[in-house]
């Protein structure tokens, strides 16, 4: 081991000591240990003898003393030594201090080891009282040697060197960041310390410098719990097999291909060293002289030069010629006027000639540049004696005519100098004149200054000797100097032989070819030859590196002797990742050995950039990698003298240029194999990333900026801070004006964003429109089964319904309306209807708890008491209640489940007939005698017919006049498209048409046993469904429709003791008509509209309408309605005198009662329409009377506040009665007073009832409505009969408008007057030739079995009745009328009857004539007449009278 | 042909209302009905049943069992109007009258495979209280006029309703031709879970 150890040691120099100190130590410790062992023996000798136990020191010696052998004792010594040498083997080059020391150690190891044995054990005990020093003492000591600092605050000029005063850097809007939080004590401590130990460690502010506050607020790591059981499952660690994704593509990003086909062209064509190391000086000057050359081309290019003069040329010929022609006058004038306007103007052309000259001179720089640096070639290759460069230059003189130049030139020259000249003396006059400006100020002074040395002079002479040249004034001007105007020639002259050419001087043009010869090889000298070997060693090429990965390299070319290396090779790359860097790397390679030259990056192409499109652009390089020769290599980055002195030294990188073309492939099939365009490299981040938050939500970011420019200058913002950096930025860009807040608000910005289709492509979408319908509920696709799942599979056909329903809408059929008014009203109306549903479709989707929870009500104790009383009721009651039944919701019902029940109990004066009389003049005869002819006649046999939806049941055929039939009709009902929603039972438009007929057995004389049933229709009536639905049962009785004249037939006057209570005249049916089972009515629409009345108004409505309901529940109250546009109005503005039609009031002039009776037809005429079937909701709209005029067609109100209104404009005092009618329902009357009486009048049928008409269709009155008030009944009861109309008496009729609340003078909704359109009489008999026409086809087509006959005869003279009918209003004008007839067709029996109609469309009119059955009759010999007039009103209100009647030959 | 180009869906939905869970009633039934949109129909199977009255058994566990099939396939051309299963459940009061124990639906699963269900149930509640009272002392409690109403979101907000018990359903879902017309209702699987993570660590 020592041995290695040795030879260990001689590898370091330290080594030699410490070896020598160890060879002195071995022997030397030996005999040491040696003596220490023999004292020690001496000394267990000794105590042996003297006692046992041992002492305290034998104990001590005998476990401490080393009873090792030396040897072992000094291996192991040499060992740590081993261990302490290795150690120092590594600290070696450390440095000599720190060996040093641990040699110092070791000796003084050694030299303990010898003190040991100097000393006796004796001597290494001392007992000693223990050390103490006094605390004071001891704190005296520390301050001695120990500086506590203060926890004083140190001042701050100590802190800082002296006399600079503390500067804060945070007021003068430097960022100063948060510093991190130190207590005052703490900081005050340790600035005393520093200050103890004078460290700079004081910041201009003067506290100690701090960086930032490091900590953050909030913690940037999410926080992470670790028991076991309550990691949330999101949290737990999952183990994933690494799965590589294939493709690490960005393009990827959006595309589903995953084989994103893009490929990268990259054509590297070549390289051209403008310079390199191994250049020869000929190659330097030959590459300069290529630059100069490719300069002076491009500058040939561009011709800046020429541009410029021919912009001079014109201004320049200008001055000349001025010049020219008037000398020193032109230059007088100029000195005189210097500043006329033409003159003015040269300021630009000066520029512009400044400019030329500047070319001009570069472009002669660049010239003699070239010829000099050719020059230089020549004189290199002349003195070298060989060739190394191709390059040529030839100057191609192209000669110029001597004259004309030299005048051009004198002529620029001149105009040059004239200008200058001019200029000159511009400045000069505005010196002179300063200078005389100055001049006579100067004198002005002078002159004060000897008035007042005068002054002065004798009183203190003293003062004025030293002031004087204190306060000398401006000193005397001196003239300015002439210009010296032959100098300007002089100089112009100068410049222009600088910059031009020489008047007459061939122009040269240089041209460069590289057509010499090179000197070969072995001409050259030896240098030249190392060089061109050296050149043919080397090699290049070109590593094309892709996102910094090498993809390919191209093949390495041979360096020629021109510097310049082809390759001409295109790179297919197909890409997978986004191209993030494009990099040529251009090696040379020596032998086996390479070098990177330089590395040239090449930018991505626009993905618009194709191969073939691309064009090869110059990359240039250069590298500064310093290379010297020994042989005639320049080298690089080695000074370089190209002059034969050796100065003007130079230093040439090597550098050159990569010509190469980068662009994106193109596919098979020329598809471009680039990136879409909108993809940019890099956007992996979706589209929000692009967009500036702020912006992309439109104004309501920007929207407050004023108010955080506000905050942030209020809260002194630190723009440096860059917490505050976004902030500040918006700041800036909002105050700069750039972004101007747009006018819009986005509510859903982010809807771009989520639409999974463009709008455009989800409104050309079949499949998406059909959705689409169908969630709008539209009628043709509320129930659509099954979309189908694709585009391609919805066919057209689908929507063709819907469309032809929407072509409709916009054109009305015009054979379906007859009249071109009605048609543009209908469409008017189907708008208001559209709005009015898109309206109420809201309203809709209100549900109660009644209809989603049934629920058993529960019951009153009334109830229970009633039910008590019940029980003691009889079984079957003489004259039985009907009773309530169940309420079922019309939802869940199918077709058939839904009966028309049709009760007809009874009728009065039914018409009878008329006994067969052939002769006219015996008919006065035969009615003395009637009366016991009578009794043996059948009177009349009536029955009862009804048809609803073209089902008919009859009843049986009855007696007499005053019939009772008591029986019960079931009509089936169906709902149109098996709909049966109460919207759309609601829009049901069908009628319940009761007809009564007599049944007439003609027994042909008795001749035959063939006897014909004939029937024969007497009167009708007909009640819509929609009030049959809405009122859930009619109960009453009802006046018959009958004709005005009925042929065959007499209104008899009953004998029956009925006439003694009857008022009104005419044929009237008891009936009873429900649905079973019963149907829930339509609620009213649950919504409250928005409308234009006062608050309080609206108010005192509800509370009145609400107290209403509450007494009388029964009694409808209306004060408030919706008008046409959705608004609430109140009622009384409906009420204002409006005029009738003068047509009408012009017939009775003299006649109050006639002109009453007429308005109110004329008003009947007017076709109704109740509401809830226009607008198939439960909503009753009040249009104004011009409203209605327009549209005509209306609810009962419309009629009743239009008739109102005649009658006030007429002097009447006519109210509105709010109540309810038979069949109508909740309806509007209005009420009259006249000769004492009241008058009830109804304004659809025109008819007026006394008060006390015991057939009066109104059964009760809620409120009358007069123009300014509106009074609730609160009598006890309602019907008209036992009703007081006095509504002054407060106790029976209760005003909305009362003292307490007056009226505030509501204006009216009426438009001031009326017009009316003319009478249209062409109009009236096109439309009367039409209906006529139609309807004759009608009953031909009812009678499919049958010919039809039509007797002209008798149709021509039913025609001329017509007219008289309308006359006399319907008035009974029958006997004269069947007496002509009679007369003219003496021998057929004749039954018919004249319908009159308000017209609205023609399907009504023919359901009407549908409805009598005249069609019905069977005989083989009857004949057809039919008749139809209409008589046009003002305003295209028409009346159409049908006149029909069927002849049988007797 | 019809596998080339589908032009509906199918879904196939076996299962079993296993039973329920009302601590406070027994001797219970239960109806159910499937409620769909426009674009589904039935195609086989039966559309709504009644099961059988069950009672608690003696064990511990107090759970009502029907194990009732249910097997029904649908097809259909969109995923809109996703069918659902409408349970009610039904048993007599104190007095023997037949009332309505709870409401609840829930819908399909998407997925094919096994799936189950526990539907929370409830019923409306009687607007005051002396109804309560009366609806208790005659037997009539409030009932929705439809039990469709409860896979239904409009016309909710009047009622109001007291949660009584869950049944638990189990369905077996199987689909056809989903993918086809490009309704993926597959479970995700880990291949394609983050396929941009594992791009973004890439450029990383």
């Amino acid at each position: 081991r020592l041995q290695r150890l040795k030879d260990r040691d001689a590898v370091t120099r330290f080594d030699r000591e410490v070896n020598r100190t160890e060879r002195h130590d071995a022997p030397l410790s030996l005999s040491t240990r040696v003596k220490f062992r023999e004292a020690a023996r001496r000394v267990r000798l000794k105590t042996r003898l003297q006692s046992w136990p041992p002492t305290a020191e034998e104990a001590y010696n005998f476990f401490t003393f080393n009873f090792e052998p030396d040897p072992q004792d000094k291996t192991e010594k040499t060992t740590r030594k081993i261990k302490k040498q290795g150690k120092k083997d590594e600290e070696d080059r450390d440095g000599e201090g720190e060996s040093d020391e641990q040699e110092h150690n070791e000796e003084d190891e050694d030299k303990e080891d010898l003190f040991v044995i100097d000393q006796s054990s004796q001597d290494f005990l001392e007992v000693k009282k223990a050390e103490y020093i006094r605390y004071h003492k001891r704190a005296e000591k520390d301050r001695k040697l120990l500086f506590t600092p203060s926890f004083q605050t140190v001042q701050t000029s100590l802190k800082l060197p002296e006399n600079i005063k503390p500067r804060y850097l945070e007021d003068e809007g430097l960022y100063v960041g948060e510093r991190p939080p130190v207590s005052r004590t703490n900081e005050n401590i340790m600035e005393n310390r520093i200050l103890k130990a004078e460290e700079k460690w004081f910041g201009d502010d003067g506290r100690i410098l701090a960086l930032p506050n490091p900590i953050k607020e909030s913690s940037t790591r999410p926080p992470l719990f670790h028991m076991e059981e309550d990691l949330d499952s999101g949290l737990q660690t999952v183990y994933r097999k690494a799965v590589k994704s294939k493709y690490a593509n960005l393009y990827i990003a959006g595309t589903t291909e995953p084989e994103g086909d893009y490929q990268l062209d990259v054509d590297v064509s070549g390289l051209i060293f403008s310079h390199h190391s191994l250049f020869s000086r000929e190659h330097v000057l030959g590459s300069r002289l290529v630059q100069l050359y490719d300069q002076y081309l491009s500058r040939q290019n561009n011709n800046l030069t020429g541009h410029l003069t021919d912009k001079v040329a014109p201004t320049m010929n200008t001055v000349w010629r001025l010049s020219k022609y008037f000398g020193f006058l032109f230059l007088n004038v100029s000195k005189r006027t210097n500043n006329i306007p033409w003159y003015i103007s040269f300021g630009c052309y000066r520029n512009t000639r400044q400019l030329r000259d500047g070319e001009q001179e570069k472009d002669r720089t660049l010239l003699k540049n070239i010829i000099k640096v050719w020059k230089e070639i020549k004189a290199l290759r002349d003195f070298q004696k060989f060739t190394n460069t191709p390059y040529k230059l030839y100057l191609r003189r192209e000669n110029v005519d001597r004259v004309s130049d030299e005048r051009e030139y004198e002529r620029e020259i001149m105009a040059e100098v004239v200008e200058l000249e001019a200029e000159k003396e511009e400045e000069y006059q505005r010196k002179l004149a300063e200078y005389k400006k100055q001049l006579e100020e100067w004198k002005l002074w002078r002159k004060k200054q000897a008035q007042a040395d005068a002054e002065d002079d004798d009183e203190d002479r003293d003062v004025s000797e030293s002031e004087g040249p204190v306060e000398d004034g401006p000193s005397k001007p001196e003239p300015p100097e002439k210009p010296d105007l032959d100098s300007t020639e002089q100089g112009v002259r100068e410049k222009a032989s600088r910059i031009r050419r020489k008047p007459g001087e061939p122009i040269l043009i240089p041209e460069l070819s590289a057509s010499g010869n090179i000197t070969t090889s072995d001409v050259c000298p030896r240098p030249e030859v190392a060089r061109r070997e050296d050149v043919a060693r080397r090699s290049l090429f070109i590593k094309i590196l892709y996102n910094n990965k090498e993809v390919t390299r191209t093949v390495s070319r041979s360096l020629n002797s021109d510097f310049r290396v082809h390759f001409g090779q295109i790179f297919n790359l197909k890409i997978v990742n986004c191209p993030q860097s494009i990099c040529l790397q251009v090696y040379e390679e020596i032998g086996s050995s390479c070098s990177l030259l330089a590395q040239v990056f090449v930018p991505v192409p626009e993905p618009s950039v194709l191969t073939g499109s691309g064009v090869i652009e110059e990359f240039e390089f250069s590298s500064n990698h310093r290379v010297m020769f020994d042989h005639e290599g320049v080298g690089s980055d080695v000074p370089l003298s190209l002059e034969a002195d050796g100065s003007n030294k130079q230093i040439l990188l090597t550098s050159g240029k990569v010509a190469c073309c980068v662009s994106w492939g193109i596919g098979e099939d020329d598809v471009p194999l680039a990136p879409p365009v909108s993809q940019q490299p890099g956007g992996l981040h979706s589209g929000m990333g692009r967009f500036d938050a702020v912006s992309y939500i439109g104004a309501s970011g920007l929207y407050d900026m004023k108010k955080i420019g506000e905050w942030a200058t209020q809260s002194r913002l630190d723009p440096n801070d860059p917490n505050n950096a976004s902030i500040m930025q918006l700041l800036q860009v909002a105050s700069s004006g750039e972004v101007t807040a747009p006018d819009y608000f986005r509510l859903e910005q982010m809807q771009e964003e989520f639409n999974f289709v463009t709008d455009e492509e989800l409104d050309s979408s079949k499949r998406f429109r059909l959705l689409k319908l169908r969630n709008q509920g539209v009628p043709e696709f509320r129930n659509y089964k099954m979309v189908p799942p694709f585009e391609r599979e919805v066919t057209e056909k689908v929507f063709q319904e819907y469309e032809k329903r929407l072509k409709e809408g916009n054109i009305v059929d015009t054979k379906e309306h007859l009249d071109s008014h009605r048609a543009l009203v209908a469409t008017y109306l189907q708008k208001i209807r559209e709005s009015v549903i898109n309206r109420f479709l809201l309203a809709k989707h209100h549900y109660l708890l009644s209809d989603v929870v049934i629920e058993e009500e529960i019951p009153s104790i009334g109830i229970l008491g009633i039910n008590i009383f019940k029980l003691a009721e009889p079984k079957r009651p003489l004259k039985p209640q009907r009773k309530e039944r169940k309420k079922v919701t019309a939802q869940n019902l199918s077709d058939g489940d839904i009966k028309l029940l049709v009760n007809i109990i009874r009728a009065y004066d039914i018409p009878v007939r008329r006994p067969q009389n052939n002769k006219p003049g015996q008919s006065s005869q035969s009615a003395i005698q009637s009366s016991d002819w009578i009794l043996g006649q059948v009177q009349v046999r009536p029955f009862v017919e009804v048809s609803f939806q073209r089902t008919t049941l009859q009843t049986t055929t009855a007696d007499g006049p005053n019939p009772s039939w008591s029986e019960e009709l079931q009509l089936p009902f169906s709902a149109p498209n098996g709909d049966y929603s109460t919207s759309s039972l609601q829009s049901v438009k069908d009628e319940v048409f009761i007809n009564i007929f007599d049944e007439m057995v003609d027994k042909d004389r008795g001749k035959s046993i063939n006897t014909r049933i004939e029937r024969h229709w007497l009167g009708s009536i007909k009640i819509p469904f929609s009030t049959i639905y809405s009122q859930s049962k009619i109960d009453g009785t009802f006046k018959v429709n009958t004709p005005a004249v009925l042929l065959g037939y007499s209104k008899e006057r009953g004998n029956g003791g009925y006439d003694t209570w009857r008022l009104s005249e005419g044929t009237f049916i008891t009936l009873f008509i429900t649905i079973e089972p019963q149907l829930v009515p339509g609620e009213p629409v649950r919504e409250k509209f928005d409308s234009q009345e006062d608050e309080r108004l609206l108010q005192a409505s509800e509370r009145f309408e609400r107290e209403a309901s509450q007494s009388y529940p029964d009694r409808p109250c209306i004060t408030t309605v919706i008008d046409l546009n959705g608004k609430t109005v109140f009622i009384t503005r409906y009420i204002r005198p409006l005029n009738p039609p003068q047509e009408l009031l012009d017939m009775f002039p003299n006649n109050p009662q006639e002109a009453m009776a007429l308005v109110a037809r004329f008003v009947s005429l007017i076709p109704s329409l109740p509401d809830r079937v226009a607008f198939s909701g439960t909503c009753d709209l009040w249009s104004t009377c011009d409203q209605f005029l327009t549209f005509l067609a209306g609810d009962e109100e419309e009629h009743a506040v239009l008739l109102c209104n005649y009658f006030l404009s007429m002097g009447k005092t006519p109210s509105l009665i709010i109540g309810t009618a038979i069949p109508e329902g909740p309806t509007a009357y209005v009420l009259t007073y006249e000769q004492n009486r009241y008058l009830i009048w109804n304004p659809s049928s025109g008819q007026y009832y006394s008060q006390y008409d015991t057939f009066c269709p109104l059964q009760t009155i809620g409120c009358l409505v007069t123009s300014d008030n509106v009074y609730f009944n609160i009598q006890q009861y309602t019907s008209p009969m036992r009703v007081s109309f006095d509504t002054g008496k407060a106790n029976l009729w209760k005003p909305f408008f009362s003292r307490s609340f007056s009226n505030p003078g509501l204006s009216s909704v009426q438009p001031e007057q009326l017009v009316y359109r003319r009478i249209d009489k062409g109009a009236a008999a096109e439309l009367q030739d039409r209906i006529e026409k139609i309807l004759k086809e009608k009953i031909m087509e009812w009678r499919p079995r049958h010919p039809t006959r039509w007797n002209r005869y008798c149709t021509s003279t039913l025609k001329q009745f017509l007219p008289k009918l309308e006359m006399s209003g319907g008035q009974d004008l029958a006997e004269g009328h069947r007496h002509e007839l009679q007369s003219l067709l003496g021998d057929h029996r004749i039954s018919g009857f004249p319908l009159h109609l308000p017209f609205s469309e023609i399907r009504p009119i023919i359901e009407a004539v549908y409805s009598t059955g005249v069609h019905n009759v069977q005989a083989s010999n009857v004949e057809f007449a039919l008749a139809v007039y209409v008589h046009p009103y003002p305003s295209n209100v028409l009346s159409v009278w049908v006149y029909l009647a069927s002849l049988i030959r007797m | 042909m019809a596998t080339s180009n589908p032009s509906v869906f199918l879904l196939t939905v076996n299962g079993q209302i296993e039973g329920a869970n009302f601590p406070e009633f027994d001797n219970l039934y239960c109806k159910y009905c499937f409620v769909y949109g426009h674009d589904w129909t039935p195609t086989s199977g039966l559309e709504e049943g009644i099961t059988q009255i069950t009672c608690k058994g003696n064990q511990s566990s107090h759970k009502l069992i029907w194990n009732f099939p249910l097997e029904t396939t649908f097809k259909s051309t969109s995923p809109c109007g996703w069918p659902q299963l409408v349970v009610s459940v039904y048993g007599p009061d104190v007095f023997g009258n037949d009332v309505v124990r709870g409401y609840g639906a829930t819908h399909i699963p998407f997925t094919p495979g096994q799936h189950s269900r526990n539907i929370p149930m409830f019923v409306p509640e009687p607007s005051w209280r002396l109804q309560k009272f009366t609806s208790w002392l005659l037997g009539r409690r409030p009932e929705y006029t439809d039990p469709k109403v409860v896979a239904q979101g409009e016309g909710r907000e009047v009622t109001r309703v007291r949660s009584q018990g869950f049944v638990t359903v189990s369905f077996h879902v199987m689909s056809k031709d989903m993918k086809k017309m490009g309704y993926d209702t597959g479970p995700s699987n880990p291949a394609n879970t983050h396929p941009y993570s594992a791009t973004s660590e890439e450029q990383l």
